[in-house]
C-alpha cells in the first residue's frame, strides 16, 4: 500500500516539537544591527519637516533613512500584484491604487505608516533614537469607515479617486436580472457587514538582510509564502536590479494566511539599509506594530436581493458590495472582492441570471489584502446568509431551500451563469452525510433542553463552494552524490505540511524511500520559480507538477536502464521503484540508476551527453481546469440571554475536496479554518475610530483572538468526489474551513434570536451585541 | 548612567553567568545570548504564551520576566525537554495527534502543557481548553492541539 | 524598554531605603502589569527594586477567623491553597480566574492591588470581604485603600507587606471577562458576614466599589432574587469597545446574582 491517502505524520513537526525550527528572527547574521521602523501617530497628514539630526546623534545609531532619500536615490515604489488590466472601472478608465513609496514623503495615509527606517546596535537604541526624531506633521481630516469615505464631501484619501471610489466593477446583466425580480413570487433581501479582521500569524512579519559589497549580490531571509513573488517585486520594481543579484530565502514561517503574499516596504529597507551602512539589518515586527502595519482582512458592506419563484427556487441574485481598500491598494486587495470570487457569487445553486456590482472603497487605514478565502468567504457569507433568511421567510427548512436549488451532480461539468465550470460534487450527499452527522432532527430536543436552563439554542447550515487552481508552478527533482532526492517546488509551505505530503507522491510514485527525499522551497535561487502557496493550491501546483517531473524520471531512467541491463528500452518497464528488462528477471532500483546516469560512468558517451543531468526532470502542471471544494457545515450554539455571550456547541463538516492525500493534515487545515470563521463570527473585530480613523483594536489586549475555550471539537468527514481536471483528483482544502464557518455560525445565532423577535445580526456576534440585539427586540 | 547586573542560573541543567542590562528579558536572554531560538516571542502583551517555558518546574512566560528575576533559578527551555533522538513524551504526543502546523507556538504550547500534565494525569477535554488559555494558536483550532495535550499528560504518567 | 538601575533588597527597611533614595524607582513584585507596561514605554522608572528576594513576605497563615496573605504570595499559591479553598473557597475561586496560569505563577496579591488596575480581580475581594492592607508602616481598610484609577491610599515609598481577611458565613465571586484581555469587565464579590453582607464591583467603573442598596436587601434575604428589581446606574461606568455603560450596569446586577448564588452554594 502507497504512502499516498495515508495519516502519515509529519516529517517536518520533529524540529518545531524540539525548538529547532529556523525561522527569519532564529536568522544569526553575524554583526547585524537593527531595524526600526517610525510610524505615523495620524490617519492623515501632510508632513512638513522631519529633522533626524538629534536622532543621530543618540548612543548606539548607526544610521536612519528617510523617503526623500529614497527619492533620490531612484528607489521603486510598492504597488499591487492585481494587474491593472484584469481590473479597471465599468467605464474602462484606470483604478486608482495610490502610490506607495517604501517610506512615505509628504503624507501620511493611514495610522502605522512608516516615515523613517530607525538602524542601530539593538532594538532599545533603535527606539530610543526614533523617539528623538521630529516630524512635524499638518493633521488633516481622515476617513476610516466605507461609510464615512462614501458619504458626499467627505475628504478625500488620494484626489484622482472622486468619492473614494478606487475602482466599481460588475459582473452579470443588470437588465435581465430587473426583469427576472419583476416576476418573483417572494423577494428576501438582506444587509451585511462582513467585518475587518486582523490577520495574526503567530509569527509577526521580519526580514533580515545583507549586501555584499564585493559581489553587489543582495541576499534576504523574508517571512512570506513565496520567495519568488518578493524577489520579482524587489528586483524589478524597487532595487531594479537583475534578478539574480537577489536572492530571497524563506525559512521556516510562523503562519501566513494572505499577509505573508505581499512584499512590505520593510523587506527592501533591510537590504537599502545594509547597502548603506556597511552590515547585515534585521527588522522584526512586534504584535502592536504588526496590528498597525500588517495588511488587515474583510471590511465590506452588502446589500443583496434574491429572487424566488413560488416554490422557492432562485430566479435571480444581485449584490451590491462597497469594500475597504484602505489608504493604498497592493498585493491583490484591488482584486479581492470582484474578480477573485467572481466564479463562487452564486453559490452552489442554480442561478438564472445575477448582477453583482462591486466598489472598492479607500480609506485612511492600513491597506486591506487577503486573509484566507480572500473574497469567497465573503461571497458564501453573503448567499448563505440570504438563503438562510429566504428560508425563514418561505417557511421551508434549511436544508429543503438548499436541496431545491442545488446544482445536481448529475448535471456536472455544469457551466454557471458566471462562467465557472464546475467538474464535479454531490452537494446533496453532503448535506444529507452532514444533516446525519450534526444529528439534524435531535436538535429539538436539545433546544428543549437548552431551554430548561434558560438558555437559547440555535443551529445553524452552510453550504459552501470555492474556486482554485491556477498560477502554474515549477517541479524538480534531482538525484544527489549522497543518494538523495530534491525536490524543488515553486510553493512555500508555512504549515502546511508539504515536506511530508509531496515526500509521500514523490515516494509512491518513483518507488524511492520516503526518508531520502528533501523538499526544495522558499528559494529564489534554489527552487524553481513559482507563486508562492496561497489559495488552496499548493498540492494543486506543486502535487501535480511532482507526477510529471517524475514521469519525466522514469522516461529517462527507461533510456539509462536499457543501456545497464543491455536491452532495448522497450523491453524496460518500471514498477515498484525498479526498472526491469522484460526479457529477463534482472532489474535496478531507481536510485541506482540515477547514480548511474549522475556519474555515467557505465554510460555510453552518447546517452551521457544527451542526459546531460542524469535523471534530473522538471515538470510544470499548467493545465486548464479550475477545481470546486465544497462542503456542508452545521453549527450548534447556545446564548447565555443574561450576558449574552454565545457558545459554540458543536460543530460538523462534511467536505469534498476530491482525493485526500493525507487526511491528518486535510483535518488539521478544516480545523484552523474553521476556528478562524467562528473567530471572526463571534469575536474577532478590527474597530477603526469614527471621525479620526485612529486604531482602537490595536493589540491582544483589545483584539479578541480565539483560544482553546472559545472553540469546541469539531466533527469532520469527507466525502472523496475526485476532481476530473487534474491528475491527483484532487480539490484544494487550505481555505476551506473559513469559508463556511462564518455563515453557519450567523446562520445558528440568528435561529437561537428569532424567536424573541430578532432579524437583524451582524458579526461580530460578541456577547455586547447580542445581549443589546435582544434588549432592542425586546423593546429595551 | 545604567550598568550592567550580573546573573547566574541554570539553563536545561548547564550552570549560566552572565552580565546583564537589567531591562533583557528572560527571553532576549535565552535566544540571543544562549542562542535557544526555541523559546519564540509571539506578542508584547504577555498573551501568546509563544515564549513559555518553565521556572523552576512551573511555567512562566518569558517575554514578562527579566532575566535578572531568574537569577538563582533553573529554567528549562524547549530545547532541554528533549531532543530529536530521544523526544518527550509530550513531544511525541504532539507529532502523533498532528497538534501543531505552522510551530511556531508549538514550543510555548508544549512547555505550558507539561507543566499541565504534571498534576493531571488523566484530564478532560474542558480541563485542557481552560488551562491553555494563556497560549495562543492562529493555526490549529485547538482540536488537535487538546488531543496531543490529553496523550501527552497519559504518556508522562505511564513514564 | 528605557534604561533603568535593578535592585533586590533582602530586606523590608532596605527596600524602603531604596525607594527613599531614588524617588523615581518602582517596585517590581511579580512584574505581570509592571514588565509589559515598560516593555510599552508607557512608564519610564530609573530603578526597579525587586522584591523577589523578600522570603517573609511569601505566605499563607488561616487560624480561627482570618487568612493572611503575603504581598509576594502568588495567585497560583492563593488558587491551590488547601485551606483557603476549605475555608475561603470564592478567594480561591477569584485567584484562579486572574490572568491564565503564567500569569498566576508570578503575579502576586500585592503587586496586584498596588497597582488597582479598575479591572483586575483582587480588589473586589478586599473590599468585598473587608479585608485590611498591612504596611511596612500601618494598616489600612479596604474600603480606604482604592481611592482611584490606579490609586491607593499608599503614600510614595510605603509597601504592602500583607493583606488580611476575615473569613465570612459565606461568599462568592462572579467575573465577566473581557474575551481579549480576561480581565473584569466586571466582576462581583458578594461576602455574609455576622455583621452583614457586602457587595463590592470591580471591572464596571473608574475603582472598585460598593452597593449599599444590594447589600441591605442581601442582608434582610439572603438571595438572587433580592437583588432583582435594584438597577444600577450607568453614569460612572466604564465603556469601551467591548462593553458600553450600560451593559456593564446590566451586568452589575447578574454578576452579583451569580455570586450569591455561588455563595449559596459554598
Amino acid at each position: 500500500m502507497g504512502l499516498m491517502s495515508q495519516p502519515i505524520r509529519r516529517t517536518e513537526d520533529k524540529r518545531f516539537i524540539t525548538g529547532r525550527g529556523r525561522y527569519v528572527d532564529d536568522v544569526k547574521m553575524e554583526g547585524a544591527a537593527i531595524g526600526y521602523a517610525l510610524r505615523s501617530p495620524y490617519a492623515h497628514a501632510r508632513i512638513l519637516s522631519i529633522d533626524t539630526e538629534a536622532a543621530k546623534t543618540m548612543p548606539g545609531v548607526i544610521g536612519i533613512i528617510v523617503g526623500s532619500e529614497l527619492e533620490a536615490a531612484g528607489i521603486g515604489h510598492l504597488g499591487a500584484a492585481f494587474p491593472a488590466s484584469m481590473l479597471k472601472n465599468r467605464d474602462g478608465t484606470p483604478r486608482v491604487d495610490g502610490d506607495r513609496a517604501l517610506l512615505t514623503v509628504d503624507y501620511v495615509r493611514y495610522v502605522g505608516e512608516p516615515v523613517a527606517f530607525v538602524v542601530a546596535e539593538s532594538q532599545n537604541a533603535a527606539k530610543d533614537a526614533a523617539e528623538q526624531i521630529l516630524v512635524d506633521y499638518e493633521e488633516l481630516p481622515a476617513v476610516g469607515l466605507i461609510d464615512e469615505a462614501v458619504a458626499p464631501g467627505a475628504p478625500l484619501v488620494w484626489p484622482q479617486a472622486k468619492g473614494n471610489i478606487a475602482v466599481d466593477w460588475e459582473q452579470g446583466d443588470e437588465a435581465a436580472t430587473e426583469t427576472a425580480f419583476a416576476k418573483a413570487a417572494h423577494i428576501t433581501r438582506i444587509d451585511l457587514v462582513n467585518n475587518r479582521v486582523v490577520v495574526n500569524s503567530m509569527e509577526a512579519r521580519g526580514a533580515a538582510g545583507r549586501f555584499d559589497k564585493e559581489t553587489g549580490h543582495y541576499e534576504l531571509f523574508v517571512t512570506s509564502q513565496g520567495a519568488h513573488p518578493i524577489a520579482d517585486t524587489i528586483a524589478k520594481r524597487i532595487l531594479k536590479i537583475p534578478q539574480e543579484r537577489l536572492r530571497v530565502i524563506t525559512p521556516d514561517v510562523g503562519g501566513g494566511f494572505g499577509l505573508k503574499m505581499s512584499t512590505f516596504a520593510e523587506y527592501p529597507l533591510v537590504l537599502i539599509a545594509s547597502e548603506r551602512f556597511g552590515m547585515p539589518v534585521k527588522w522584526m515586527s512586534e504584535r502592536t506594530e504588526a496590528f498597525q502595519s500588517d495588511s488587515h482582512g474583510r471590511d465590506l458592506k452588502s446589500h443583496a436581493e434574491m429572487a424566488f419563484d413560488a416554490e422557492g427556487r432562485i430566479l435571480a441574485y444581485r449584490v451590491c458590495t462597497d469594500f475597504n481598500l484602505g489608504a493604498y491598494g497592493l498585493g491583490f486587495g484591488p482584486g479581492i472582492q470582484n474578480i477573485i470570487p467572481m466564479f463562487v457569487v452564486g453559490g452552489v445553486y442554480k442561478v438564472p441570471v445575477l448582477h453583482n456590482y462591486v466598489r472598492a472603497v479607500l480609506t485612511n487605514t492600513v491597506p486591506v489584502e487577503a486573509y484566507r478565502g480572500a473574497g469567497r468567504p465573503e461571497a458564501a457569507y453573503i448567499i448563505e446568509r440570504i438563503m438562510d433568511l429566504a428560508a425563514r421567510e418561505m417557511g421551508l427548512g434549511q436544508d429543503e431551500i438548499r436541496l431545491r436549488n442545488f446544482i445536481q451532480s448529475h448535471e456536472m461539468p455544469y457551466r454557471s451563469y458566471v462562467g465557472a465550470l464546475i467538474d464535479s460534487g454531490d452537494f446533496q450527499r453532503n448535506l444529507h452525510d452532514c444533516l446525519k452527522q450534526a444529528d439534524w432532527a435531535g436538535f429539538p430536543a436539545r433546544r428543549a433542553e437548552s431551554e430548561k436552563r434558560g438558555k437559547l439554542r440555535g443551529r445553524g447550515m452552510a453550504y459552501y463552494i470555492e474556486k482554485t487552481a491556477g498560477g502554474a508552478s515549477a517541479v524538480d527533482i534531482s538525484f544527489t552524490e549522497a543518494g538523495r532526492v530534491e525536490v524543488g517546488v515553486g510553493t512555500s509551505a508555512h504549515g502546511q505540511g508539504h515536506e511530508t505530503t509531496f515526500a509521500a507522491i514523490v515516494a509512491d510514485k518513483l518507488g524511492v524511500p520516503f526518508e531520502s527525499i528533501d523538499l526544495i522551497q522558499g528559494d529564489s535561487i534554489r527552487a524553481p520559480h513559482g507563486g508562492g502557496t496561497g489559495g488552496s493550491r499548493s498540492l494543486w501546483n506543486s502535487g501535480n507538477g511532482i507526477l510529471k517531473a517524475a514521469d519525466a524520471v522514469i522516461d529517462k531512467g527507461r533510456e539509462v536502464a536499457a543501456a545497464l541491463l543491455d536491452t532495448s528500452i522497450d523491453q524496460v518497464t518500471f514498477d515498484d521503484g525498479a526498472f526491469r528488462a522484460q526479457s529477463s528477471n534482472r532489474f535496478l532500483p531507481l536510485l541506482e540508476v540515477a547514480e548511474a546516469a549522475r556519474s555515467g560512468t557505465k554510460l555510453p558517451a552518447e546517452l551521457n551527453e544527451r542526459l546531460e543531468k542524469g535523471l534530473n526532470s522538471s515538470g510544470t502542471h499548467d493545465e486548464k481546469g479550475d477545481t470546486f471544494p465544497n462542503g456542508c457545515h452545521i453549527c450548534e450554539i447556545e446564548i447565555d440571554p443574561e450576558t449574552g455571550k454565545v457558545a459554540v456547541i458543536s460543530y460538523d463538516v462534511v467536505d469534498d475536496f476530491g482525493f485526500v492525500l493525507n487526511p491528518l493534515i486535510v483535518a488539521g487545515q478544516v480545523h484552523g479554518g474553521v476556528a478562524q470563521g467562528i473567530g471572526q463570527a463571534l469575536m474577532e473585530n478590527c474597530l477603526y475610530e469614527p471621525g479620526t480613523a485612529q486604531l482602537l483594536s490595536g493589540s491582544f489586549m483589545d483584539y479578541t483572538m480565539p483560544r482553546a475555550d472559545d472553540l469546541p471539537s469539531f466533527g469532520f468527514t469527507y466525502n472523496e468526489i475526485l476532481c476530473t481536471t487534474n491528475p491527483l483528483g484532487i480539490k484544494g482544502c487550505g481555505e476551506a474551513g473559513t469559508v463556511g464557518a462564518a455563515p453557519a455560525v450567523m446562520n445558528a445565532v440568528l435561529d437561537a434570536l428569532w424567536d424573541k423577535g430578532v432579524r437583524e445580526v451582524d458579526m461580530p456576534m460578541t456577547a455586547l451585541r447580542v445581549w443589546e440585539t435582544l434588549q432592542r427586540a425586546m423593546g429595551g | 548612567m545604567v550598568g550592567t547586573v550580573s546573573v547566574a542560573f541554570s539553563v536545561n541543567g548547564r550552570d549560566v553567568k552572565a552580565k546583564v542590562e537589567p531591562r533583557t528579558l528572560l527571553v532576549t536572554f535565552l535566544r540571543e545570548n544562549l542562542g535557544l531560538t526555541g523559546t519564540h516571542v509571539g506578542c508584547d502583551t504577555s498573551q501568546c504564551g509563544a515564549c513559555c517555558v518553565l521556572l523552576d518546574g512551573r511555567s512562566v512566560k518569558s517575554c514578562t520576566i527579566l532575566a535578572v528575576q531568574a537569577d538563582g533559578a533553573s529554567v528549562t527551555t524547549i530545547e532541554g525537554l528533549g531532543t530529536p533522538e530521544k523526544l518527550h513524551p509530550m513531544q511525541i504526543a504532539f507529532n502523533e495527534n498532528h497538534g501543531l502546523q505552522c510551530g511556531f507556538c508549538t514550543p510555548g504550547m508544549i512547555m505550558s502543557a507539561v507543566d499541565f500534565a504534571q498534576g493531571n494525569a488523566e484530564p478532560t477535554p474542558d480541563q485542557v481548553r481552560e488551562w491553555l488559555e494563556g497560549n495562543i494558536c492562529r493555526c490549529t483550532g485547538y482540536h488537535n492541539i487538546v488531543a496531543s495535550v490529553e496523550a501527552g499528560a497519559r504518556a508522562m504518567a505511564k513514564a | 524598554m528605557y534604561a533603568f538601575d535593578y535592585h533586590k533588597p533582602h530586606s523590608l527597611a532596605e527596600a524602603a531605603a531604596l525607594l527613599e533614595a531614588h524617588p523615581e524607582a518602582r517596585l517590581l513584585a511579580g512584574g505581570m502589569t509592571l514588565i509589559p507596561t515598560l516593555k510599552q514605554r508607557l512608564a519610564s522608572p530609573t530603578d526597579l527594586v525587586d522584591l523577589g528576594g523578600l522570603a517573609d513576605l511569601v505566605g499563607i497563615v488561616v487560624d480561627a477567623g482570618e487568612i493572611t496573605i503575603g504581598a509576594m504570595t502568588t495567585h497560583a499559591a492563593v488558587a491551590h491553597s488547601k485551606e483557603i479553598k476549605a475555608r475561603l473557597p470564592a478567594l480561591a475561586a477569584l485567584a484562579e480566574g486572574i490572568g491564565d496560569p503564567q500569569v498566576r505563577h508570578r503575579g502576586t496579591i500585592g503587586g496586584s492591588i498596588s497597582n488597582a488596575d479598575p479591572a483586575a480581580d483582587y480588589p473586589a475581594a478586599l473590599v468585598g470581604l473587608g479585608a485590611t492592607v498591612i504596611t511596612d508602616r500601618r494598616e489600612i481598610a479596604a474600603d480606604d485603600f482604592f481611592t482611584g484609577m490606579f490609586e491607593t491610599a499608599l503614600a510614595p515609598g510605603e509597601i504592602v507587606r500583607q493583606v488580611r481577611f476575615p473569613i465570612p458565613l459565606a461568599a462568592g465571586y462572579a467575573k465577566f471577562p473581557n474575551p481579549a484581555s480576561r480581565y473584569a469587565v466586571v466582576g462581583a464579590f458578594v461576602a455574609r458576614t455576622a455583621a452583614g453582607v457586602r457587595v463590592a464591583v470591580t471591572g464596571a467603573g473608574p475603582s472598585v466599589f460598593r452597593l449599599p442598596e444590594m447589600e441591605a436587601a442581601l442582608a434582610s434575604s439572603f438571595a438572587p432574587q433580592a437583588i432583582a428589581g435594584i438597577d444600577v446606574p450607568e453614569d460612572d461606568l466604564n465603556r469601551d469597545p467591548h462593553a458600553t455603560a450600560a451593559y456593564r450596569a446590566h451586568l452589575v446586577g447578574v454578576m452579583t446574582a451569580r455570586a450569591v448564588t455561588t455563595a449559596l452554594e459554598s
